[in-house]
């Protein structure tokens, strides 16, 4: 299962960093508001009446109901809002993991997990700097590669 | 029936504010009876019941649906004629037509069924859409039923939707191209209401691991008072904080447990119970607020469920309704799905001061000899959670101290209390009860 081989990767940094393999690994983002590249990031759609900001598709904005949508790009930097540390996680993840709540430096709330820490109490504290990373988390049939985005302690 | 179209929601607020200058309107025909100080338009809870929650494997929802509903009736002295409408909720069968199936076991009558389901909200969706149909002079009397059979379900939440597919393709509205649950945080229960609290605890000083544990230390230790509940066993701080980890910081012993059980409420109109028996009238229960939420905009709602505006919201309609100040209430029976969870709600509801929830709970006050005695029923931690009959049944717990008919755990003198209950989607239903004295 894709699941476990992902609970190591982030551990081995130079592969998350940078895919270095010339053979260029084809790579997809585990959701399509991430963008990948060079320097990677998130992408929301921001309304263009209140600047209410989604990452998933919406009809209209929840917040004014308008219709209208721009993409915006989300600051990388963060800090950490809440978080729990799961041990009893679904089938197939691997845990124990850091799930969080972060606030991005422009204010934007982004659901993701803090990785690259330990996973204890001791080491994980609200309040603190965190920046975007991504990492792989598995592979396809077809040898593409799914990259997932977290958090990791600044 | 319906005979008078007068109170709007808004005379109803008004009056309440100033009880003593609407009095004088009731003709003085009738000299102060028990039965003339009822309000035509008020709504009334004159039988209710609830089996033991835990697990039924030699009963369907049917029979744990059909035996409440039945004893709940006849609390009130009626029977299933007297019932202009049902109210059924279940959230794991609810598109198998549960109230007619009911019906068809307890009285096939006609009268009309509305099947609800609406998250952990569900029971009290059910008892709100009773509560409604009188509102609206549809219905006299009606019934309500919640119950659910979860069996041993285990960790709800999350990690349903991981796809079999092999070839990644953008899907969803997030276009994700696998499951996300547990890479880009957690969508199990424990863990959303762990950083619930854990943002709580970020937001004010003074709460962590040790208060959370102790809003399971409470609730354990009420629940060995109660015969209905689950769990009757109490336990050390000790042993809930060193209990396996689900998600901090919430352990095992701070989560709800899965399980089966229903809870039944008859509701009356005013009209209606001024003509009926003095020893219903005495025992009658008034609801002074029935009120349902859904989670409004808010930033961060967006990406993770909100539980605290709609509760805000939900307490303060609530207490504006019945005329009722946080510090009235006698008893709360709160949305203690993980310990995490109760602890917010008690400043969502306003029973500490704003971000005060950490003093709360280690002053005592929650405790049953506190000032505000929250979940003496050993709350969803102990009493247990099944779904539907959850916001049924925190009702029928506290019409039954009302009634002072609580028997070893009985909060004295108990005169005004509030039910609420939170489903994550999200839906919150608040009810404010008080005792008749009739």
């Amino acid at each position: 299962m894709a699941a476990k081989k992902a609970a190591k990767r982030p551990a081995k940094k130079s592969a998350a960093k940078k895919p270095a393999r010339k053979k260029a690994t084809k790579q997809i983002p585990l959701v399509e508001y991430l963008r990948l590249g060079e320097r990677p990031y998130l992408s929301a759609n921001e309304c263009k009446s209140c600047g209410a900001r989604y990452f998933d598709r919406r009809n209209a904005c929840a917040s004014c109901g308008r219709q209208e949508f721009k993409k915006a790009r989300v600051r990388n930097g963060a800090k950490l809002k809440a978080f729990t540390i799961v041990h009893r996680a679904a089938p197939g993840i691997p845990a124990p993991y850091v799930s969080a709540i972060v606030e991005t430096d422009d204010g934007t709330t982004v659901r993701s997990n803090v990785v690259n820490c330990d996973p204890t109490p001791e080491t994980v504290n609200l309040g603190m700097k965190l920046k975007l990373t991504t990492y792989p988390i598995g592979k396809d049939d077809e040898g593409t590669e799914a990259v997932a985005f977290g958090y990791e302690p600044v | 029936m319906a005979a008078k179209k007068s109170p709007t929601k808004k005379k109803t607020v008004s009056k309440r504010t100033q009880p003593k200058k609407t009095q004088p309107k009731k003709p003085a025909a009738k000299k102060k009876t028990a039965a003339s100080k009822i309000d035509d338009n008020s709504v009334w809870l004159i039988g209710t019941d609830m089996t033991a929650f835990g697990r039924y494997p030699d009963q369907d929802l049917v029979d744990l649906g059909a035996q409440v509903a039945m004893n709940a009736m006849a609390d009130g002295g009626v029977t299933i004629q007297d019932m202009d409408v049902l109210g059924a909720g279940t959230l794991f069968q609810a598109s198998t037509g549960y109230g007619q199936r009911l019906q068809k076991q307890i009285g096939q009558t006609g009268s009309p069924v509305f099947n609800v389901s609406n998250a952990c909200a569900t029971g009290a969706t059910a008892i709100r859409t009773v509560y409604l149909s009188i509102k609206a002079g549809e219905a006299d009397m009606g019934l309500a039923v919640g119950a659910e059979q979860m069996g041993k379900m285990g960790l709800l939440g999350g990690a349903g939707s991981k796809k079999e597919k092999n070839v990644y393709e953008p899907s969803g509205r997030e276009g994700a191209v696998t499951g996300t649950d547990g890479y880009l945080g957690t969508a199990g229960m424990p863990g959303v209401f762990a950083q619930a609290g854990m943002e709580y605890a970020n937001d004010y000083d003074g709460v962590g691991f040790e208060q959370f544990a102790k809003v399971a230390y409470k609730n354990h230790l009420h629940s060995t008072l109660n015969p209905l509940a689950q769990y009757r066993k109490e336990f050390s701080m000790e042993e809930i904080m060193g209990a396996p980890t689900m998600s901090y910081p919430n352990t095992l012993l701070m989560c709800c447990p899965t399980g089966d059980g229903a809870a039944a409420a008859v509701l009356v109109s005013g009209e209606r119970l001024k003509s009926m028996p003095k020893k219903v009238q005495k025992r009658a229960v008034k609801i002074s607020a029935s009120v349902l939420t859904s989670d409004p905009y808010t930033e961060s709602a967006q990406v993770q469920p909100d539980v605290n505006t709609l509760t805000q919201n939900a307490a303060a309609q609530a207490y504006e309704t019945a005329g009722v100040d946080p510090k009235d209430l006698d008893l709360v029976e709160l949305h203690d799905c993980f310990a995490t969870a109760e602890l917010i709600h008690y400043d969502n509801l306003g029973l500490c001061e704003k971000g005060g929830a950490g003093d709360f709970i280690d002053s005592g006050a929650p405790f049953r000899d506190g000032a505000t005695p929250v979940n003496v029923s050993g709350g969803l931690i102990s009493k247990g959670h099944p779904i539907g009959a959850t916001g049924v049944a925190n009702v029928y717990e506290v019409a039954t101290h009302l009634r002072g008919e609580a028997g070893d755990r009985q909060i004295k003198g108990a005169k005004v209390g509030l039910a609420h209950v939170i489903g994550l989607g999200s839906a919150c239903g608040v009810h404010v009860m008080e005792k008749s004295g009739l």
